[in-house]
């Protein structure tokens, strides 16, 4: 890749949409899973007396188990959220990028 | 390779597994049934073998240049690579080993797989994307980008080693004692009989046939997986509440196993655990390489969604495996506890829960099934492994580092199979020899080392404009040597493998990543920013470039065009 397609790239406004949109969607998605995940664990580490209490009077499973099985199904989901946004929008962005930077 | 010697290959692996199986059945007469089950499964897993090398042969015919053999000419598609990547991540140790924690524990067994899954959405963000547009073979081809190749190529080659002999050896020591309970195959045959199929589907298929291999594998776990689950479910009409009310009736812990219990001890202890899988995964050298084998960007971020998906979809269901197996096993001590006895343990130990509920569920046939399906996942994940051990010995120490950059593509991957060879005999020694010891805190110290060492040069050679090679390779080896250390120093090697005595380790927490990661990232900061050689001019002035063609895909290694 010569120098000059590098300037004409970061002369061009899309190229800083594109990196500014798709890094702080990465980021802001990375702090979800944080939560996410720390929340639980700490949750864990914490409180354990809660996480034990029944989901309803006469049950037996305790509310850790659907929160734990939510804290996975969330994670696949955060994944695949990022995955189709950057695949379509800017995966979009990009390529008109690349085609106004080598006409 | 020719037709016959693939033909003769066969023959010998069959030959071995039989043979293996000749052994056994002689070998100890007071366990009849046990036999007659060892030979479905021998049966089965012979069919695996035999499907497998007929891909190794197919494969062999398309590895002719090195990156056919590092990537599979970077031709596998998003889907597949996905599955491959589930099927090199989901090991023997996470199915067996969590449905074995949910049988004992409970709720802990889940918190546990929890942390096994969290490293994905990092690499997905952070990582997926990046590695393809700078990468080409090895995950060093990224973190060396704009550095000093020789330095950064050798920190790195020995990165990725050191983790993989680790994880390798975990993996060994775990196939034989598993296949001598499930097959009834002595210890050392075992070892010798995966590291002769894992060697010959690497040597001969390279990528191509390690990826399908994993494919093939992953798929057969998920089906038997979701069968176990799906025919625990149907015995409570597919109420979940039903399958954890009897459970806690019949375990000896009764309702604690719905809550959590011993396995998070301090809050420092779990954010470190928790930094280590969280971050490890993203620097694991087999699958960082796993995404060098498709097209581009697209297609890298398409694979890291499945790949997700699978896998947690995967421990979900080992949740379940383990409350059925509460509920299926317990109440029948006669059937499957030594001498019929709770208090003396399951029929081959700690880890055969899920081994047992699927011949409580599916008889003879489906735990032959099961069994090779556990055979088959450590295959998998240990080819996964030498391919990975093998390019970072000739694509970045061979070709880079000693050849400095010049070396052609039939010597480069003369060397590769060379190192496989190597690699693979080495594993077997290891294998056995390490057949006595404790080999428990491995793993863990794998992910440990990639997360201290390998993943904060990569995150930070590629986001950070005034990283420079000494900064990298500074933090890395403190990374290295302090993850390394601080383990040593901690309960699950100073006591429990050194024998020292209880109490004395000096390092009082289950993981070193908060503080080993932690130094990495703040000695690659300091020294970096003190760095003002020419050199380190140099290299910030190539991060535009470098950020540039990480972000575009423009300039990017394309496929080899299969």
């Amino acid at each position: 890749m010569n120098e000059d397609i590098v300037a004409r790239i970061e002369a061009n406004p899309k190229y800083h949409e594109l990196v500014s949109k798709r890094n702080s969607f990465g980021i802001l998605l990375s702090i979800l899973m944080i939560i996410n995940y720390y929340g639980y664990i700490l949750l864990i580490a914490f409180n354990k007396q809660w996480l034990s209490t029944k989901l309803a009077a006469g049950w037996t499973m305790s509310i850790g188990v659907p929160l734990g099985i939510g804290v996975i199904i969330i994670t696949i989901v955060l994944t695949n959220v990022y995955v189709r946004r950057a695949n379509s929008e800017f995966d979009d962005l990009n390529a008109e990028l690349i085609k106004e930077v080598t006409k | 390779m020719s037709r016959i010697t693939t033909r003769q290959l066969l023959g010998l692996a069959l030959g071995v597994v039989a043979a293996g199986g000749a052994l056994a059945a002689g070998a100890d007469l007071g366990t009849t049934q046990k036999q007659a089950t060892n030979w479905v499964a021998i049966a089965m897993f012979a069919i695996f073998v035999a499907i497998t090398l007929g891909i190794t042969k197919w494969a062999a015919a398309r590895t002719k240049t090195a990156a056919d053999f590092y990537t599979a000419g970077g031709g596998i598609t998003g889907f597949q690579n996905g599955l491959a990547i589930a099927g090199d991540y989901m090991s023997a140790a996470s199915f067996l080993g969590i449905s074995g924690l949910v049988f004992a524990n409970g709720f802990d067994g889940l918190i546990f797989s929890i942390g096994w899954l969290v490293g994905w959405p990092v690499i997905t963000f952070l990582m997926a994307e990046r590695l393809r547009n700078l990468g080409k073979f090895t995950f060093a081809d990224v973190a060396a980008y704009r550095f000093s190749q020789v330095p950064m190529r050798s920190f790195a080659a020995t990165g990725s080693l050191v983790v993989v002999a680790f994880y390798m050896i975990a993996q060994m020591v775990g196939a034989g004692q598993l296949i001598k309970v499930l097959f009834g195959l002595d210890y050392t045959v075992a070892v010798v009989l995966v590291g002769v199929l894992m060697m010959c589907y690497v040597l001969f298929g390279g990528m191509t046939a390690t990826t399908w291999v994993q494919i093939i594998k992953a798929i057969m776990l998920l089906a038997g997986a979701t069968f176990l689950a799906v025919m625990v479910l149907l015995q409570f009409g597919f109420s979940p509440e039903a399958l954890f009310t009897k459970a806690v009736e019949v375990h000896s812990k009764k309702d604690a196993i719905m809550g959590p219990g011993a396995l998070i001890k301090d809050p420092v202890s779990a954010i470190s655990v928790g930094m280590t899988l969280m971050f490890g995964t993203a620097g694991l050298p087999h699958i960082l390489m796993r995404f060098f084998t498709v097209p581009n960007a697209k297609e890298a971020r398409k694979s890291v969604g499945w790949a997700t998906t699978w896998i947690g979809y995967f421990y979900i269901l080992t949740f379940i495996i383990g409350f059925g197996a509460i509920v299926n096993l317990v109440p029948h001590p006669e059937l499957y506890y030594v001498d019929g006895d709770l208090a003396k343990g399951l029929r081959g130990g700690g880890n055969m829960p899920a081994i047992l509920l699927s011949e409580a569920l599916g008889g003879n046939l489906f735990l032959g099934f099961i069994s090779a399906v556990a055979f088959a996942t450590i295959l998998a994940v240990v080819a996964g492994l030498t391919l990975s051990g093998a390019s970072a010995v000739s694509h970045d120490l061979y070709a880079t580092v000693f050849k400095h950059g010049n070396a052609d593509s039939a010597s480069e991957l003369r060397v590769s199979k060379i190192t496989t060879l190597c690699l693979g005999i080495f594993a077997v020694f290891l294998g056995i020899a390490f057949e006595k010891e404790n080999v428990a805190y491995m793993v863990m110290l794998a992910f440990a080392i990639a997360c201290s060492a390998n993943f904060p040069v990569l995150f930070m050679s590629v986001l950070w404009k005034d990283c420079t090679t000494k900064g990298a390779v500074a933090g890395g080896i403190v990374g290295l040597v302090l993850s390394v250390g601080l383990t040593i120093v901690s309960q699950s090697v100073w006591e429990a493998v050194l024998k020292n005595p209880k109490g004395s380790a000096w390092f009082p927490y289950s993981s070193p990543a908060i503080f080993s990661m932690t130094a990495a990232f703040v000695v690659i900061y300091l020294v970096s920013k003190m760095d003002t050689s020419a050199q380190a001019k140099l290299e910030r002035s190539l991060y535009p470039a470098q950020k540039v063609r990480s972000e575009t895909g423009l300039g990017a290694a394309t496929a080899s065009g299969h």
